[in-house]
């Protein structure tokens, strides 16, 4: 048998597939094959199911030292762009978010601030923990808190336990890019690396807090590169079992340096349902795969539903990072339109907590 | 294949390439398995025209946007005093498709217009004949079964007279899909009461069949029409196809509701019926090669997914379109060749550039 027939044969059985079975998927490129399988797994995982939460994101600073090619959210020190929400400004948010109905989380993902030292950081959780003490807090990708412990001098651990002391309760799953230090050097290079961001995630997953995780496509890495990524996460969630939910981020070249120094185009909608497709069943020790509408429209986001995500994040207001990278979509969306866009696909929707429990109105 | 125990009839016989049912089409608009509906599709796509995606290096012509209809789905017509109204001259038509030239791989037009007041048929005659005879390399598509029909209505003269003076003096190779809707008085006497009727449009279609012109089908839905009246618009337009053969592509329009009568009380087409209807098409016209995705409608990253969906007609670069933006449609308003070349690779698939009766002019392996 050819190697592509026995991966589809895998796929159809339901078996583990290995990198050279994606491989031979990812060139067979029969996307509505993976789009049928994909769904399926879905379904298995969870039913007819697809969740939503009512969360608000907060992005504390967009001055960053890492200066990644990538990145259209980040500036400079002294630019004029550059912000930074003090103490005021986030109750500000928080007393804003109060009146949101069924608010389970409040995300907050930010740039490398140079100045910023740890304990600023540990404020805010503290300050989201107090102000808000139903809504779970989802907050720091790896990269922050890689950048924590360098600023710290503490170690990875110490600084977990200590924003877990503080009352966060689960890491966001950014930072990822692609797992491939031949492509972090050249898209990310100031940033955490491979090992740095999976060491993260192995501690917070041993210390009983929980991560998604993510990926970064369509820039510089090999499809091989990209494939592996999607492995290397497998590998690390059946060692500790400690991830949720996995997202795909198509890489946005406008307004970056990487983009416009490569001439680089924005992946297309097939690219996107194929990867989101794939990355469903071959992850397959995953709850949860998220489509971020956001970043991919609501229209297509709802056409993932079709290709096996199961999750469209929240509803969210003032999304900034995406944005500057030239998004096109509304920053927020009401809970009625998400649940008649849900409705539709035939499936049903049910508001989350970050933990997946069912939020009841 | 996962079909659930429901539809596993229906793919059956999809597998063996038997023709679907009316009631086979109703039930499949009810089944929200898209993942399997378009897989059915891709297979029958597949079967029928294999692995290339058909493109078209063109240019819309829209005469005037004057217009006697007033149907409540279109935000492109306007009365002759509106703001907005616009007539072109034969020099204006002239200069706009001498700026299009401008592109070397211009093939062809498509020349598409409201129903004009107090312009006679050899009003619009002689500008097609100008831009023929100026442009003899170009590929001449135009006019709908609407327009031709009011072309009969405003000269005295038959269908086919028409329709041979168009051909002969005009150098018309093939007829332009719309003003199709739904193939049903009922929405027709609600939605577009001043224009062809739904027989009117098959005769104008079944004549120029006849006569050697080959046409293209459409069908607006989204709006009033009940997902049963989708079902009959379909078989009404296959049934035809059984008898001539003359339709070279289906297009499916959604309706878009922006800045129509009809836009305040009906929301817009998800892509969720988007791509289920382009797949039920695909299905159900059993009798049809081509079915295109209008990228200008769906948009870009919907028309790209749809070639999964049995979509293998991209339609074309466009070069600037005005009807639909008028609507809403936030589409560019062209693609470059170069855009289109890379939507249908990615999708795995052979672009080949062709012309308005579908031979290839280049394609890219």
């Amino acid at each position: 048998m050819d190697k592509t027939k026995m991966a589809r044969a895998k796929v159809e059985a339901g078996e583990r597939l290995t990198l050279a079975d994606a491989l031979a998927l990812y060139q067979d490129n029969d996307l509505l094959f993976l789009a049928r399988y994909a769904r399926r797994m879905k379904e298995q995982k969870s039913g007819k199911k697809v969740f939503y939460t009512v969360n608000r994101h907060i992005n504390l600073t967009n001055i960053c030292s890492a200066n990644c090619p990538l990145c259209a959210f980040q500036v400079k020190e002294g630019d004029k762009r550059g912000f930074v929400l003090e103490t005021d400004d986030v109750a500000r948010i928080l007393s804003g978010a109060k009146e949101l109905k069924n608010l389970s989380e409040i995300h907050i993902v930010s740039a490398l601030h140079p100045d910023k030292d740890f304990a600023y950081y540990k404020d805010i959780v503290r300050q989201v923990r107090a102000a808000l003490p139903e809504a779970d807090v989802k907050a720091f990708t790896p990269v922050e808190i890689v950048n924590f412990a360098k600023i710290s001098g503490k170690s990875i651990l110490e600084v977990l336990t200590e924003l877990k002391e503080a009352g966060l309760d689960s890491l966001p799953g950014g930072g990822a890019e692609i797992l491939s230090d031949r492509v972090r050097e050249i898209i990310c290079p100031k940033k955490a690396t491979t090992a740095e961001w999976l060491e993260v995630m192995r501690t917070a997953h041993k210390l009983g807090i929980r991560t998604n995780a993510s990926i970064m496509y369509g820039h510089v890495e090999t499809i091989e590169e990209r494939l592996q990524h999607l492995f290397t996460l497998r590998d690390l969630q059946d060692e500790t079992n400690g991830f949720q939910a996995f997202m795909l981020f198509p890489f946005h070249p406008e307004h970056t340096e990487l983009g416009e120094e490569r001439g680089l185009k924005r992946a297309g909608s097939w690219e996107d349902m194929k990867m989101l497709a794939l990355s469903r069943l071959i992850l397959d020790n995953f709850d949860h795969i998220k489509a971020f509408w956001i970043m991919l429209t609501m229209p297509i986001a709802q056409l993932a539903l079709g290709f096996g995500a199961d999750d469209l994040d929240g509803t969210i207001g003032e999304e900034k990072i995406i944005h500057a990278a030239g998004a096109k979509t509304n920053t927020g969306i009401t809970r009625a339109d998400l649940e008649k866009f849900i409705r539709e696909t035939g499936y049903e929707p049910v508001q989350r907590d970050t933990f997946y429990r069912e939020v009841q109105d | 294949m996962l079909a659930s125990e429901e539809y596993r009839d229906i793919e059956e016989k999809i597998q063996r390439g038997e023709r679907l049912t009316r009631e086979d089409g109703v039930r499949l608009f009810h089944c929200s398995d898209i993942a399997w509906l378009g897989a059915m599709a891709d297979m029958v796509r597949k079967r029928k025209c294999g692995d290339i995606v058909y493109y078209n290096v063109n240019c819309h012509v829209n005469l005037t946007n004057i217009c006697t209809s007033h149907c409540k789905f279109c935000a492109f017509g306007r009365d002759c005093n509106e703001k907005g109204a616009y007539e072109m001259t034969k020099e204006q038509a002239l200069a706009l498709v001498a700026e299009a030239m401008h592109d070397p791989n211009l093939a062809g037009l498509h020349v598409v217009s409201g129903l004009h007041p107090t312009w006679s048929f050899d009003h619009y005659l002689g500008i097609v004949k100008a831009i023929h005879e100026t442009y003899p390399q170009l590929y001449m598509k135009g006019f709908t079964g609407v327009e031709i029909t009011h072309f009969a209505q405003i000269s005295g003269l038959s269908v086919e007279e028409v329709l041979i003076r168009l051909r002969d003096e005009g150098g018309l190779q093939a007829i332009a899909g719309g003003g199709a809707e739904i193939l049903a008085d009922r929405v027709r006497d609600e939605l577009c009461p001043n224009k062809a009727t739904a027989d009117e449009w098959l005769e104008v279609a079944r004549t120029a069949h006849k006569l050697g012109i080959k046409s293209n089908a459409s069908m607006l839905y989204g709006h009033i029409e009940t997902l049963e009246e989708r079902v009959d618009h379909l078989l009404r337009l296959r049934d035809l196809q059984d008898e001539t053969g003359g339709f070279q592509t289906f297009i499916c329009f959604p309706f878009l509701p922006k800045n129509t009568e009809l836009g305040q009380s009906v929301k817009q087409t998800s892509v969720w019926d988007d791509l289920r209807t382009m797949a039920i098409s695909r299905l159900m016209l059993d009798n049809f090669t081509n079915i295109k995705a209008y990228w200008v409608m769906l948009t870009v990253p919907v028309a790209q997914v749809a070639l999964g969906f049995g979509a293998n007609d991209i339609d074309g670069t466009v070069h600037k379109e005005t009807i639909l933006h008028d609507a809403g449609a936030t589409s560019p308003t062209a693609l470059s060749e170069d855009n289109i070349i890379r939507i249908i690779r990615e999708a795995g698939r052979i672009p080949a550039a062709c012309d308005c009766n579908f031979n290839i002019l280049r394609t890219f392996d």
